[in-house]
């Protein structure tokens, strides 16, 4: 009979014990990785106030934040817990834990793209003035790209940019060399140099390599690699231009036209010469290819400078990066159909060939909910800015595991932080004037940012090429569900509203 | 002569008030501690049902202070059956071809048949058979789907793709669990071993088991790998063929969910009556013989339990494809469990709730027209 008794009151202990318990965090002490941690700062907030950040699934991103977090903890005796989730569910995540009010997190650090959603709900912290009150931060040092776009929204800033990201072309500098081939200038260079290098055995284990190793994995961080592909074909008269709707009627260029088409059958074309699994391959499957010596080409965020020069990597020194090739000839948006690249059809041509390159996610970056307390917004603030400061992110840019690239203007001009990383003067130049050809460009492509960008391009698009790489839809049937699918997002969130929004996107100042 | 005297008038009415307040809280004890579990209950099962049919004709919109429920109508469900979703979710339609034409008119002759056995049946109702002939117009309905979309030059949606994962992997599964279950239930040595060691697959995380196909069916990093490359298709991945991707989430999905089928079926085998073996042998009945007039009709009341527990749960099949393909390539392997949860994730709640509530109705109409077909062949046995 006792346990008649005694068993309801353990299970009711049991499952207030567990309601008190906190939220499962990882931990939130550093890796091997841990610079040493700086002194204490007295004007530091203290007391026992945590910091709960949340993003997405590491290594990358959450190794950085868990690490100075750790240093942080040491520093102000404030706790910092670093929780994660799928890079597929972090969207979401964050939006359902500001709109249901259940605000378990004071810090999101997420795709800048995303903002618009959170933003316009009143759900970030406005931090504008603290960002002008921090001499720390050396807010002018940040690119003015990642300031005015990754950070603000509306003239206001909301975000703490800790990640600058565009997309490049990685191309193996031996391989083009015993091929006597020059790094991809064009979509068709790159087809034709994948073509020439697939089944070489490029890392001398006797097997046969790959051409060309692009992520192609639905649900996953594939969608911006399309883009990289059709902005050459689709964006000619720079940044204004717009390289997803005509900013005039919203109508997508993602459709029914010969750019978009062309851009489909080069982005099919290079699955040829991937992987045979290439299509369930996200980019972390892909870079350890590249990183193990598998692929002659591939295209992806800044990632791939620094994972190359890491411990066991198999193309130290054998890595070159290039702005994302452009084409011979460009989308005629009165026509839909693909004219030669000339000083008219494209201005910023270089040698006759269009380049768009692409500010793909946009670099993570760091909000704090608004529904925090003001100590523990200040608090948070303090973190981010300290991840962000020139003396933690300079080294946290030059190691492959954090993902995090490089945003600060310095950053681009002293070299010596890459050497010290591991990096040749030679690589470390090819590598950083890549990314400055890229974050120069007057014909930038910015990524979308759009209210519910992520139904657009998560999912509509996603779906769609997905669908085409399987061969469940042809060209033209690809070109059709998007441009429907995106046309049917727009009249359902308002036609007018979407335009302006993407209108006040592309004016944003570089 | 003797006055009867009521016996309640001799107590003192004090304690007749509390012995029929007593009474009375007797009365209503039952009550007073069966309601707040059964409002609780009602509270979180018809509740969410009834709010998430509500959001299914809505479209949600975060806006600053709060979120606009916008009344939508039957937006959500046109848009999922008729409209820009229809390939998604339905598939796209095909004249089927041979196969499919036979698989479909032995569905249609086999529901006939059901039918035709209700007719014949004392007990038929009107009730009764407005019933049966409304299951079998959907559940043909359902199998018209399947073959138009899976045969010819159709593609399949994610509701044909939940259809095929629910009846080819119960097939298989009750068949293999069926065999292994015969196995161990023979007197043969170290099968309490073996029975410990079918068991272990369901015992693992569905992401666990995802994760450990995946690395498995990998052609070219895998343990397999060698194998491959040796048989000459090291170049071949199954993620590039819509069949060979459903293939492989079908094995780990009968890897991890036979052994439930094997436990069950195990425990029905060796419960089964000896009198009736007894005697057949003694008849000089074969085993084939035993087996099916004695072991099958013994155990199909706990076949038609069992199967219609993985009937409901395959319906919901979402961690395998998930985890292993992301439901592509393409949507080959994405489940219409995975299609609402993408749909949530992409901030379409309305969508989300329309497709969950299809979902709920077609494993209703499933469960129950499995469950009649099933009832009359049981009631027979039994």
């Amino acid at each position: 009979m006792i346990h008649k008794f005694v068993l309801p009151w353990l299970v009711i202990g049991a499952w207030l014990l567990s309601a008190c318990a906190p939220a499962a965090p990882i931990a939130d002490t550093g890796g091997e990785a841990a610079a040493e941690a700086p002194a204490a700062d007295a004007a530091a907030p203290a007391g026992d106030i945590t910091i709960d950040v949340l993003t997405f699934t590491g290594p990358q991103i959450a190794e950085p934040l868990q690490r100075r977090g750790a240093e942080y903890v040491e520093m102000h005796g404030v706790q910092v817990n670093v929780t994660v989730v799928p890079f597929s569910d972090l969207y979401q995540k964050i939006l359902t834990d500001l709109s249901t009010g259940t605000n378990a997190f004071d810090v999101y650090v997420f795709a800048p793209q995303w903002m618009v959603d959170y933003v316009e709900p009143g759900y970030l912290a406005d931090i504008t003035d603290w960002v002008a009150a921090d001499a720390d931060l050396q807010w002018d040092d940040i690119a003015p790209f990642f300031r005015d776009f990754s950070a603000s929204y509306k003239g206001r800033t909301y975000t703490i940019p800790l990640d600058g990201d565009f997309q490049m072309v990685y191309y193996r500098t031996d391989v083009a060399e015993q091929l006597g081939l020059s790094a991809p200038q064009t979509w068709d260079d790159y087809l034709a140099f994948a073509e020439a290098a697939n089944g070489q055995d490029m890392n001398g284990d006797g097997e046969a390599d790959y051409g060309s190793c692009i992520a192609k994995k639905r649900k996953a961080q594939s969608y911006w690699m399309i883009t990289s592909v059709a902005s050459a074909y689709l964006q000619s008269q720079g940044t204004g231009q717009g390289g997803f709707f005509d900013t005039e009627s919203m109508k997508p260029l993602y459709g029914n036209n010969d750019a978009f088409k062309k851009a489909l059958e080069v982005y099919k074309a290079t699955t040829a010469f991937g992987p045979p699994d290439e299509l369930n391959l996200d980019v972390g499957d892909t870079r350890g290819l590249w990183t193990s010596g598998r692929c002659a080409l591939t295209i992806d965020w800044g990632d791939i400078g620094t994972l190359a020069i890491a411990e066991g990597s198999k193309v130290n020194d054998l890595t070159g990066a290039v702005i994302l090739p452009g084409s011979r000839e460009v989308l005629d948006q009165a026509t839909g159909t693909l004219v030669a690249c000339d000083d008219t059809t494209c201005p910023h041509h270089v040698d006759g060939v269009n380049h768009a390159p692409f500010a793909a996610f946009g670099g993570w970056s760091g909000a704090i909910n608004v529904a925090s307390d003001e100590a523990t917004q200040k608090a948070a603030f303090d973190y981010l800015a300290y991840v962000n400061e020139p003396a933690q992110s300079n080294v946290d840019v030059t190691i492959g595991a954090t993902g995090f690239n490089p945003y600060r203007i310095s950053q681009f001009n002293d070299t010596a932080v890459w050497e010290e990383a591991g990096m040749s003067k030679e690589a470390a130049d090819n590598y950083l004037g890549a990314i400055k050809a890229s974050l120069d460009s007057p014909n930038m492509v910015l990524d979308l940012r759009i209210p519910n960008n992520q139904q657009y391009q998560g999912e509509v698009l996603d779906l769609a090429i997905s669908q085409y790489l399987a061969g469940e839809l042809d060209t033209e049937g690809t070109a059709q569900a998007i441009e429907e699918g995106w046309e049917e997002l727009t009249d359902q969130f308002g036609r007018d509203v979407q335009l302006a929004a993407y209108q006040a996107t592309l004016g944003v100042e570089k | 002569m003797a006055q009867r005297v009521d016996a309640t008038l001799l107590v003192p009415k004090a304690k007749a008030t509390t012995r029929s307040l007593t009474s009375r809280l007797d009365r209503w004890a039952d009550g007073l501690f069966l309601w707040p579990a059964v409002v609780i209950l009602l509270f979180f099962s018809i509740f969410p049902l009834i709010i998430s049919l509500y959001l299914s004709f809505t479209r949600l919109q975060f806006v600053r202070g709060g979120v606009d429920v916008i009344w939508v109508g039957l937006v959500n469900y046109r848009r999922l059956l008729l409209g820009s979703e229809q390939d998604h979710f339905l598939g796209v339609f095909a004249w089927p071809s041979a196969l499919g034409w036979l698989v479909w008119a032995a569905s249609a002759i086999g529901l006939l048949y059901f039918l035709r056995q209700y007719g014949a049946e004392r007990q038929r109702t009107v009730a009764g058979w407005l019933l049966r002939t409304g299951l079998a117009i959907v559940v043909l309905a359902m199998i018209t789907l399947m073959v138009t979309t899976m045969s010819g030059g159709g593609r399949p949606g994610t509701l044909s793709t939940t259809l095929f994962y629910v009846a080819a992997g119960i097939i298989v599964q009750y068949l293999i669990g069926l065999g292994l279950a015969l196995l161990a239930a023979q007197q043969l040595r170290g099968r309490r071993f073996f029975r410990v060691v079918f068991l272990l697959p369901m015992m693992i995380t569905p992401v666990g088991v995802a994760y450990m196909i995946r690395m498995m069916a990998d052609t070219s990093k895998g343990p397999f790998a060698p194998l491959w490359r040796a048989a000459g298709l090291g170049d071949f991945s199954w993620v590039n063929s819509p069949w060979g991707a459903r293939l492989v989430i079908l094995i780990g999905d009968t890897w991890q969910w036979t052994p439930f089928m094997f436990i069950v079926l195990v425990a029905a085998i060796e419960s089964q009556a000896q009198e009736p073996l007894e005697a057949a042998v003694v008849d000089g009945a074969s085993r084939w013989q035993i087996f099916r007039h004695i072991t099958i009709p013994a155990i199909l009341p706990v076949s038609t339990a069992v199967i219609l527990i993985r009937l409901i749960e395959s319906f919901k099949l979402v961690d395998l494809p998930r985890v292993m393909t992301g439901g592509g390539p393409g949507t080959a392997t994405e489940s219409v469990t995975m299609h609402a949860y993408s749909a949530w994730n992409a901030r379409d709640y309305g969508g989300s709730a329309a497709i969950a509530y299809i979902l709920l109705i077609l494993v209703t109409i499933a469960s129950v027209a499995f469950v009649n077909l099933i009832r009359q062949k049981t009631t027979e046995v039994v």
